[in-house]
This record gives C-alpha cells, sequence and structure tokens, in this order.
C-alpha cells in the first residue's frame, strides 16, 4: 500500500498573532509555523495503517521554515520518504497548494492519501475534497480511524453528539483525519537526529502557486470585545475566594 | 446567472441539523440585499417531511435511494448537476462532516470560489470569517458571480431560520447515481459511558492546559468537591486521556449546565459551540488573548495549577460549612 500524507505548516496560536501594515494578512515577520495539529494525526494514521498492512508512507509538505524538521519527525516516528514542495509558500491559499500536491501525486500514484481534514487557516476550504476532486479520488473527511482490506478502506466517520458512520470507499481516496487511533506518538530527539544522516528530503519544484478561488479579505482583526469576561486579579487565595463567592452566589455552593 | 441564494440542508439519520436554520437565517439577510430568493436544497429518501419548517420560499427537493444516508459521492453529483443548471449567487454549507466533505470539492470542481469558517453575512454581501482558533477575524466581499460558503455556528439563532409556513416544495430529478465510491454501512452509537455530561449541573472541563494524564487528578479532585464531573476539549480526548463520551464540543456534547469551569481551554469555535447554552461559563487560561474570555462570564489568568488545588481546598470548605 502505497500511503502519500500531505501536510502543511500553520502559525502557532500559542504565540501572539499580529495583523501587519495593510491590516488584511497575519503579519508574517514573528510567526512561527508548526504541522498542522490535525496533519499530526494523519501522518500518525498513515504509519498506524503501513504498521497493520504494509508499504510504503511518503509525507509532502511546502518547502517553508521549520519544514525540514516537521518532515524529519515524521521519519523518526516511520515514514519512508520526504518530499518538500520549493516555490513562493507566502499568502499561498489552499487551492493553489492542491494544485501543486495534485501535480505531484499523479505521478505518485498511491493508493491512500491522508490529509488533516482542516486547519485553523482554511479560508478557502480544506485542501483533502480539492485535492480529491483533481485526482478524481473519492474523498471522506472527519475520519477517525481506517482499516485498510484490498482496494476497500473501512472508515470511521465523525458526526456531531458523538456518532460515528461506518463508511467504505473504494481505493485509491483521499481522507480528511481528525483524529488518529492512537495519539500522535513522541520520538525522542536522537532519534530524530539519527534519521536525519540517513534520510534524504527530496525538493521537487511546486507547480505554479495561483492563489485563486478564495476571496479577498478587505479587513483582519481580533473579535471585538463585546461580552469579554470580567477578569479576576490578585493572588491565588484571593482569586479562589472571588471565585467561591460568585459561585455562592450562582446557587452552585 | 440568478440572485437566488441555495440553501444545503445538513439532514442526520430524520432531523434537520441546527445549522441548516441557521444557514437559511443568513440566506434571508443576503437574499434581502441582492433581491433573490432563498432556496432550501434537501436531498434524501422519503425525507420531504423535513422540508416543513424550514424559512425558505422555495424548497428544491432531490429523492433518490443512494441519498437516504449523506454520502460525499452522491452529494458532490447531485449538487453539481443542481449548481450548473441554476446558477445561483450563493450556496451556503455548513462547515461540518457533511459540508464540509461537499464545498471545497465543489469549489475545484466548478473553479467557483470559497469561503470557509464564515461566522456572518450582511445584506451588502459582506462575509466575516472566523479563523485562527478564534482569535482573528477575516471580512471581506463574497466573490461573484457565484460564491460557494462554509458558515460556523453563532452569527444567526436557529430560530431565526424556522418558519410556522411550510415552503412550497418542488422536486427535482436525481441524475444516475450508479458507480458509487462511497457507501455507508451502519452507525455506531455514542458510547453511553458513567455518566451523561449533557446532563450534568456542574462541569469542570479540561483543556491542553493540563499538559497531562497525571494532572487530570486535581481537576477530578475539584469536580468531587463540588459534586460534579470532569469533562475535556478535544486535544485531551485524543491524547487518551479522557474517554470521549468525556468530550465537549463540535464532535463531541453539547453541554447546558449551571456551571462550565474551563481550566486550560483555549475556547476554539469547535469546543465553544458546545459550551453556548450552559448558564455560567468561568475560565482559567494564561493567555489572556485565549477566545474562551469571550464566552466567559469571568476569567483568570492565575496558574490553573495554583489556582485549583486552593480552590479546591475553599469550595471544600464552603461545602462543608
Amino acid at each position: 500500500m502505497n500511503i502519500v500524507v500531505a501536510i502543511k505548516l500553520v502559525p502557532d496560536l500559542v504565540e501572539e498573532l499580529a495583523i501587519d501594515e495593510t491590516g488584511t494578512a497575519l503579519d508574517a515577520t514573528f510567526l512561527r509555523l508548526i504541522i498542522n495539529e490535525l496533519d499530526n494525526h494523519a501522518i500518525e494514521q498513515a504509519i498506524l495503517s503501513k504498521e497493520h498492512s504494509g508499504g510504503q508512507v511518503t509525507i509532502v509538505a511546502p518547502d517553508v521554515e521549520g519544514a525540514d524538521d516537521v518532515l524529519y519527525a515524521a521519519a523518526a516516528r516511520g515514514a519512508d520518504r520526504l518530499i518538500k514542495l520549493a516555490g513562493d509558500w507566502g499568502g499561498v491559499n489552499n487551492h493553489a497548494m492542491a494544485h501543486a500536491l495534485a501535480a505531484v501525486l499523479k505521478t505518485a500514484q498511491p493508493q491512500l492519501v491522508l490529509t488533516g481534514v482542516q486547519a485553523h487557516n482554511d479560508l478557502d476550504g480544506a485542501v483533502g475534497p480539492q485535492l480529491a476532486e483533481l485526482l478524481g479520488m473519492p474523498y471522506i473527511g472527519y475520519v477517525s480511524g481506517v482499516s485498510l482490506s484490498g482496494d476497500k478502506a473501512m472508515v470511521r466517520k465523525e458526526y456531531p453528539g458523538g456518532l460515528i458512520a461506518q463508511v467504505e470507499v473504494t481505493l485509491p481516496a483521499v481522507l480528511g483525519i481528525q483524529a488518529a487511533e492512537k495519539p500522535p506518538r513522541y520520538v525522542p530527539i536522537s532519534k530524530v537526529r539519527q534519521v536525519m544522516k540517513t534520510t534524504k528530503i527530496e525538493e521537487q519544484p511546486a507547480a505554479e502557486l495561483e492563489s485563486i478561488g478564495g476571496a479577498t479579505v478587505s479587513r483582519m482583526f481580533r473579535p471585538e470585545a463585546g461580552e469579554r469576561a470580567t477578569m479576576l486579579e490578585g493572588e491565588v487565595d484571593e482569586v479562589a475566594a472571588k471565585l467561591v463567592a460568585i459561585f455562592k452566589e450562582h446557587g452552585v455552593l | 446567472m440568478s440572485q437566488d441564494i441555495f440553501v444545503i440542508i445538513e439532514h442526520l439519520r430524520g432531523r434537520v441539523a441546527d445549522i441548516s436554520y441557521v444557514m437559511l437565517a443568513a440566506a434571508r439577510v443576503l437574499a434581502g440585499g441582492v433581491g433573490g430568493k432563498v432556496v432550501a436544497v434537501l436531498l434524501g429518501s422519503e425525507a420531504d417531511g423535513l422540508a416543513a419548517d424550514l424559512a425558505a420560499d422555495r424548497v428544491l427537493y432531490v429523492e433518490h435511494p443512494a441519498l437516504a444516508d449523506f454520502t460525499s459521492d452522491a452529494y458532490q453529483r447531485v449538487l453539481e448537476g443542481l449548481i450548473r443548471d441554476n446558477a445561483p449567487c450563493a450556496i451556503l454549507f455548513g462547515d461540518t462532516s457533511i459540508g464540509g466533505d461537499v464545498a471545497p470539492w465543489l469549489s475545484a470542481r466548478l473553479a467557483v470560489p470559497l469561503v470557509s469558517y464564515c461566522r456572518s453575512i450582511t445584506a451588502e454581501g459582506k462575509f466575516v470569517s472566523q479563523i485562527c482558533g478564534g482569535k482573528i477575524m477575516a471580512e471581506g466581499d463574497l466573490p461573484g458571480p457565484t460564491a460557494l460558503v462554509t458558515m460556523v455556528p453563532g452569527g444567526f439563532k436557529p430560530e431565526q431560520g424556522k418558519s410556522a409556513q411550510p415552503p412550497e416544495v418542488v422536486r427535482v430529478s436525481p441524475p444516475a447515481l450508479e458507480g458509487l465510491r462511497v457507501a455507508v454501512k451502519n452507525y455506531i452509537e455514542p458510547a453511553t459511558g458513567d455518566v451523561d455530561i449533557a446532563r450534568e449541573p456542574i462541569l469542570v472541563a479540561v483543556g491542553r492546559g493540563i499538559q497531562n494524564q497525571d494532572n487530570i487528578e486535581i481537576a477530578e479532585e475539584l469536580a468531587k468537591a463540588f459534586g460534579g464531573v470532569v469533562c475535556a476539549s478535544r486535544p485531551v480526548v485524543d491524547q487518551g486521556w479522557l474517554p470521549a463520551t468525556r468530550l465537549v464540543g463540535k464532535s463531541g456534547k453539547s453541554v447546558k449546565p449551571k456551571l462550565y469551569l474551563a481550566l486550560g481551554i483555549s475556547g476554539a469555535p469547535e469546543h465553544a459551540e458546545g459550551i453556548g447554552d450552559s448558564e455560567m461559563i468561568v475560565a482559567v487560561n494564561m493567555d489572556p488573548a485565549a477566545p474562551i474570555f469571550d464566552v466567559a462570564k469571568y476569567g483568570t489568568t492565575v496558574d490553573l495549577f495554583e489556582l485549583v488545588p486552593a480552590l479546591t481546598e475553599q469550595v471544600q470548605q464552603a461545602k462543608g460549612g
């Protein structure tokens, strides 16, 4: 089974986000990029599937700052082949990314393509279903489990309220992963260093990155503080006492 | 080209999802501005009864046995044809397990631009989307001549999309639905665990800020002092630190406790969606910019690992005394 995981890097939300001087985009100067969390689950699911059914796992990432670290970490967890797509990725949307990935995947001919079901900056829709259309493959998203047998996969598709649909899909297919069957495994940094010596990142040029297919943003801003929480200040014991008073008044104590 | 607004009705096992009514409410606003009609698009098998309370000028109903359950393959084919034939100016989907499988596919297929995470739409055709886990809003004009939109809840109330007057239902023949590559085999009901968090009056919720499984103990202690239970946001459940029965949010349960005490939860939209009906939300998070403070009544940025033990003690005293 030839499995490809298409990943992207996104701004780390733990860091403070600033809006640039145009007022229409995030200020890239201080942005720290990390792997999209759900793409990390997609990598884990690919490795679990490989461990169960055999095959090869290829990771494809755009060549942005931090991509090498993410790719080597994936290899240390069990990915076999690493590809980064070289190009000018600044301000590139998911439509353009899907086209660049499709160009690569048409030659790689995977039976299974995994992506995270969404990323927090997908303003023009998730990559997975777009990629599926460009490749002529079926797509199922919100997936939290995959079992492969022959030319079919049985996947667990999540619905609100904890309902799961067991859905059968004919391969090749693209799946949008919500969660891997097990939490993404941890690998020690020493193993990543070891992998860096033995695994090579293949560089391929990205197809033309034309960011059409989305909307033009005329203004970006922080949510207006309408009814923001009343903040409780002070030492820990004072805050605890204030909370207890609030709980009493509210009738829960 | 028409000025009509299509709303793709999401329904699951005989019930229309709330997001469908939210979209109808948004469509009414937009239709008022552009002068078009609100057209609800309902796909199903023996599902026309679901049209009864939709606040739409017209319902296009497509019936086929292959549409009894949602599958991306069948929905994509039916909707591609309907959009080509009717050329609406906007097509609204939920940013959900249904709309998310279809709208981006159609965007690539039909070369129609897509706006996701859309929270509100104005009569002038402006959209406001909520991105970066709810930390940033992006505003712009809906692209023309046709735009696909996926919507998140929060901007409109479901009641605004309901009507006591049943709309006109127009049946449309489905295209050939053969050779489908996706099939629903069965459903697995949500596990009924030891507790039903949707019915608990006091919930102590833990998020990524709890850091590891061992630390959940302090939240358990606090919940015990209150006589409440512990629940969690997605990252905690994905790590296997708490079972899926305790998951609150888009993919878990919606809760409505008297008190929702959020510990180390950032309040991403996917989580916030499940706690809107809480009577009172109190949030503890060291990031003053965390979106949870936009939905909480009270908040504090003190370290939860210092606060929770102190609070547990004081709650125990208050209960005892």
